[in-house]
């Protein structure tokens, strides 16, 4: 099965696959298009934005715009950029990936190798929890974060990340440890191994990947979220995301193209990097995350 | 003792994520629904109304507007991404050189939020100074795309960059079902002298048939929650031109504070997600018992 394309493959003329190669191209540039528009037009004065031609390359290129993004740009109603937003991000994902991830891996390890009546019954739960549009809990998780003085704070977007995060970081272990042999479990509590030995010493040493595909996952998802932000943040611990709209939708002021631009890929960076340091993992995640069962 | 102890402490460990699923998922749901036949307006109060936000939500102009608009985008997105995404997985099927290449930038968008693709194609189809203004710079003086302007056309925009988003996606679910077809079949049918277009249309593309219900699903769930991208593009705009059932709820839950009109929309929205997922779940779990 090393290279089953090589069967499935038409039997085609050269014609053909200069076709094929032409239609391909085709497509890498109409997927690139917007990430060029954004990188060659955040390296632009404001004027070259205006008068020109969105397309084409800067002609004197300019890191203005990129400083003004990060640290001077006017969000809201203060000046700072984007910084203290991407900071924001930043302590809301670790926290809320590392907890998701941890419970997510107990939660697959006892679903499968301590399985007791009932157990599936909450896997169902679970998985169906992944799917409900989020716009069903604001309001009740609004009044909760207030009870528990959470409103507007980053702890309050850590606890929401981690909740809605479970069903997805459960489905990940769940269905890794499912294919994980239950002979090594059982020998091992034979030796006198507990709960907590067999995950540490047995499971764990083997979940490399899982782990790497549901970090990233989580990481994609916290990272990307608007919903949550929009709707439980703060003067203090508003996310990127938010910023970013706030920034680009702000109905005061002259629109400052490239500092927009900059600022779309400065929130876009990090989960950028992690796709094309870790793809392979990101696809799997999504493969993951769509065929269930 | 130990083995006593030993047999709770699996259950001791599930019980938070458990609790936590149960307040925060389903116990959220019902307080919802309670809300949504209660007059709350910009606080939650408990004035038992019955049914009648319901009757004035599907009396609203808005909210028959974000219907549609939903309709518009979830049927075009739905199947563009999925006619898309087949076709360009059976080309990727071809032993392309560079295959690794081609797919890594066929599929980033879906690492990108959608707030930045918002922006992107939001300034990318401004009049002002994208697209339009670039034909013109060009020398083709009489191009006109205004489509974000327009409040008959803006929610194609919509379709234009969601699109762009997600189809790289429904590729990568193809191309991983194309390499799971058994190859016996497809020399079986070679040998029987069929072409290769005729073997795509009638041995292998039947056979995805798994592939194009899961495809199915995971793009009506993130149409019917399509939010973000609405926001960051037009803002439901112009006027209300494209309000979508997710901007509708948020908007008379937080700002208008229609707490009550919010919650049934979002009971809706509920409903149309469940009838999709439940059913798929219910048989992707039968089926996965069935091959244990």
């Amino acid at each position: 099965m090393s290279h089953p394309a090589q069967e499935n493959a038409i039997n085609a003329g050269r014609l053909t696959r200069i076709l094929i190669y032409t239609v391909l191209i085709f497509f890498v540039i109409y997927y690139l298009l917007p990430l060029w528009v954004m990188v060659s037009n955040s390296l632009k004065t404001l004027d070259e934005i205006r008068g020109g031609d969105m397309l084409a390359p800067p002609a004197d290129i300019t890191f203005e715009p990129w400083r003004q993004a990060w640290s001077q740009t006017q969000i809201g109603v203060e000046a700072t950029g984007l910084k203290p937003y991407f900071l924001n991000s930043i302590i809301m994902v670790v926290p809320a990936v590392l907890l998701s991830t941890l419970l997510g891996a107990l939660n697959g390890y006892v679903m499968t190798k301590w399985e007791f009546p009932g157990v599936n019954l909450i896997f169902g739960a679970m998985l169906l929890a992944c799917f409900i549009p989020f716009q069903i809990v604001l309001i009740p998780m609004a009044r909760i974060l207030g009870m528990l003085g959470l409103a507007g704070t980053l702890g309050g977007l850590i606890m929401v990340h981690t909740v809605y995060g479970l069903g997805f970081t459960t489905l990940f272990f769940r269905n890794y440890y499912a294919a994980f042999p239950t002979e090594l479990v059982r020998a091992a509590q034979i030796d006198g191994a507990g709960f907590f030995q067999v995950f540490r010493r047995i499971l764990l040493p083997s979940s490399g990947p899982i782990i790497v595909v549901t970090i990233i996952w989580q990481f994609t998802n916290v990272w990307n979220d608007f919903l949550f932000g929009a709707s439980f943040s703060g003067y203090s611990s508003t996310p990127i995301t938010v910023a970013l709209n706030n920034l680009v939708n702000s109905s005061t002021g002259v629109k400052e193209y490239n500092v927009h631009f900059a600022g779309a890929i400065l929130a876009a960076l990090p989960t950028l990097v992690v796709y094309i340091v870790s793809g392979r993992y990101f696809v799997r995640g999504l493969m993951a995350g769509a065929v269930k069962g | 003792m130990r083995d006593r102890f030993q047999e709770w402490v699996p259950r001791i460990v599930l019980a938070p994520s458990f609790a936590a699923v149960l307040i925060f998922v389903y116990g959220f749901i019902l307080y919802t629904g309670w809300l949504s036949m209660t007059n709350s307006r910009m606080l939650p109060n408990n004035d038992f109304i019955g049914l009648a936000n319901y009757t004035k939500l599907f009396g609203l102009k808005h909210w028959h507007i974000a219907l549609t608009n939903l309709a518009i985008f979830g049927v075009l997105y739905i199947v563009i991404s999925s006619v898309l995404g087949l076709f360009l997985a059976i080309l990727l099927d071809q032993q392309i050189r560079n295959e690794g290449f081609i797919r890594t930038v066929y599929l980033y968008p879906m690492a990108i939020s959608f707030i930045v693709t918002g922006v992107a194609w939001k300034w990318f189809l401004d009049p002002g100074i994208g697209l339009e203004n670039t034909m013109h710079q060009w020398g083709w003086e009489s191009f006109e795309f205004r489509w974000i302007k327009d409040r008959d056309f803006a929610i194609y925009t919509i379709v234009i960059a969601a699109i762009w988003q997600s189809s790289g996606y429904v590729m990568a679910m193809f191309l991983a079902g194309l390499r799971g077809v058994d190859n016996e079949i497809i020399k079986a049918a070679q040998v029987d002298g069929a072409s290769g277009f005729l073997i795509y249309r009638r041995i292998i593309i039947p056979m995805m048939r798994p592939v194009f219900l899961s495809a199915f699903v995971v793009l009506t769930h993130l149409a019917i929650k399509s939010y973000d991208l609405v926001v960051a593009m037009t803002g439901g705009g112009p006027g209300r031109a494209t309000e979508v059932p997710a901007t509708f709820m948020y908007s008379y839950t937080f700002t208008r504070n229609q707490m009550g009109v919010g919650a049934s929309s979002a009971i809706i929205m509920l409903i149309m997600v469940f009838s999709i997922v439940v059913p798929y779940l219910y048989s992707e779990i039968r089926h996965g018992e069935k091959q244990k």
